[in-house]
């Protein structure tokens, strides 16, 4: 047991070390949520009514998009390496390493996410309950888009250009979550409680938790047994 | 009962069986039919409300039953091939994920050939509308996940754990429509109330809905042979049934 | 008969959705049996070439 405790710690350390080496692609999902969250007042024109509305929707599809467009890579580079293999055939029970490395990519991806999303939400007009209520909704529901999303990806690991197939694949399953999550800030912006919406919102994410690794894990075998 | 599931689970039995279940099939389905067709279009009367538009349903409510029972399949298919590694439960999965595409389809369409006379508008962003959509998307999903994998043992395996992940999908469509208020109309079939339609109306529903799903077998005993062989062209029992038919 | 046709003015729209389904119908039956075909026939191909093959040897 202590063996695979600092095995996880220096998984969790590489990946923090990768990223911060790959600066310029660990932050690309932060770069593309900002431009959308700024290119949409310009598009639209600043009625501050208009933006206000549709600001959860804008910051939520924002976030959705960066992250699924990070989750093409997110086993890719050991794949390729062919460390992934060795994860696989490791001592250390695959799934307690991808649940591992889920956290630090939610770090690295979801994290600056989540700490810019109350400037732009306060460009686009939210007042403070209704960014309160943002947050939330976007710390319960990045690690269901993040767990989600890495299900697909690892399921079309093996196809080469796997970005159509994976936003195909992982569209139904984000769409609920989409759409509670703005539903809750709505609720929140037009006075009422955003608490039915969130209580489903955590049951989603506990229902990723527990399950996606599962079916990470099985997708990682079928993708190393080829 | 275990040698019962193992000689069932062989592809030369299922190759025989099918040939042999597939003109019933087709005859049953054909008769069905037709009486569905004839009680819906003739006997059944115009509605109150909707006038002779309603007809729609007799094709929108069965395809869109469809949809959700092969997606439910499916999951059972995907169950048995991940859990036991039966092949045939493989077959029978990506055989079914097309017909399930297509009755989806039909059930959008025709659902929105029955809103734009009716409720004015061909689509709406409402649960029932979007989740039956997302429906469509997972099993296209389905379809390209499988055709993009080159083997077919890793395609399946690949297919079946995706099956069962969007799963979830399937009690948020079904009830949609009781948890949001939508333009969508509420349910009026359920499997414990009286039915609020008169029997007239009723009865060709039902009668399509069961034609709809013998074709559902029908159309896989065909498209799972074609896949077998497909799968085992190599094999001893397609030879065999290749000098049959060369012996004819 | 013409009344029947006309459907009480919806008859684009149900004559639509019925023939779509027919078609839908005919499709997944024609498309699957035509496949079968085929893939029979390559099948056979090979068990031929294999029968020419060990043949030779």
């Amino acid at each position: 047991m202590n063996s695979t405790l600092q095995s996880l710690y220096f998984l969790a350390i590489r990946e923090c070390l990768t990223a911060f080496r790959n600066r310029h692609e660990a932050l690309s999902p932060l770069i593309f949520f900002s431009l959308v969250c700024v290119l949409f007042p310009l598009g639209v024109g600043a009625s501050a009514d208009l933006l206000r509305t549709i600001a959860p929707g804008i910051i939520w599809v924002a976030a959705l998009l960066a992250i699924l467009m990070s989750l093409g890579t997110l086993f890719r580079h050991e794949y390729e390496q062919g460390t992934l293999e060795l994860m696989v055939l490791s001592e250390h029970p695959l799934i307690v390493l991808v649940v591992i490395k889920l956290v630090a990519y939610w770090l690295i991806t979801a994290l600056p996410l989540i700490v810019v999303a109350p400037f732009m939400a306060y460009g686009l007009g939210l007042t403070a309950d209704a960014q309160g209520v943002l947050l939330l909704t976007l710390l319960l529901g990045t690690p269901v888009l993040i767990l989600v999303g890495a299900i697909a990806s690892t399921l079309t690991l093996v196809i080469p250009q796997n970005g159509m197939l994976l936003a195909l694949l992982v569209l139904p399953l984000y769409v609920p979550v989409l759409i509670f999550a703005t539903s809750a800030v709505n609720t929140v912006m037009m006075g009422g409680s955003a608490a039915g919406a969130l209580y489903i919102l955590a049951a989603l994410c506990v229902l990723s938790v527990t399950l996606s690794p599962l079916a990470i894990v099985a997708a990682l075998k079928i993708g190393v047994s080829q | 009962m275990m040698k019962w599931l193992h000689i069932m689970a062989s592809s030369a039995w299922f190759y025989r069986f099918s040939g042999q279940a597939i003109p019933w099939l087709m005859s049953a389905f054909i008769v069905l039919l037709l009486i569905g067709l004839y009680g819906g279009l003739v006997t059944a009367p115009a509605d109150y409300q909707q006038g002779d538009a309603f007809r729609i349903i007799y094709i929108h409510v069965p395809a869109a039953w469809m949809s959700l029972f092969i997606y439910c399949v499916m999951a059972m298919y995907a169950v048995i091939a991940l859990v036991w590694r039966i092949k045939l439960a493989e077959v029978l999965l990506i055989s079914s994920a097309p017909i399930g595409a297509a009755f989806t389809f039909l059930a959008l369409v025709t659902g929105s050939l029955w809103g734009k006379p009716m409720w004015g508008t061909w689509w709406s962003w409402d649960a029932r509308l979007t989740s039956e959509l997302l429906l469509l998307f997972l099993y296209w999903g389905v379809m390209g996940l499988y055709a993009a994998i080159e083997d077919k043992r890793t395609a399946s395996k690949a297919v079946s754990v995706l099956t069962l992940v969007g799963v979830v999908n399937i009690p948020i469509i079904h009830y949609s429509v009781s948890w949001w208020n939508t333009l969508h109309q509420g349910p009026s079939i359920t499997m414990t109330d009286k039915p609020t339609m008169p029997m007239e109306m009723l009865m060709p529903l039902l009668v399509m809905a069961v034609a709809f799903k013998i074709f559902y077998g029908l159309s896989l005993l065909i498209r799972a042979r074609a896949e077998l062989v497909e799968r085992e062209p190599q094999s001893r029992w397609l030879k065999a049934v290749i000098e049959e038919n060369n012996d004819e | 008969m013409s009344e029947f046709i006309y459907m009480g003015g919806y008859s684009f729209y149900i004559w639509s959705s019925y023939s779509l389904a027919l078609i839908i119908l005919v499709l997944n039956i024609l498309g699957p049996s035509l496949k079968h075909k085929k893939s029979v026939q390559q099948a056979s191909d090979i068990h031929l070439l294999n029968g020419m093959k060990s043949d030779e040897s």
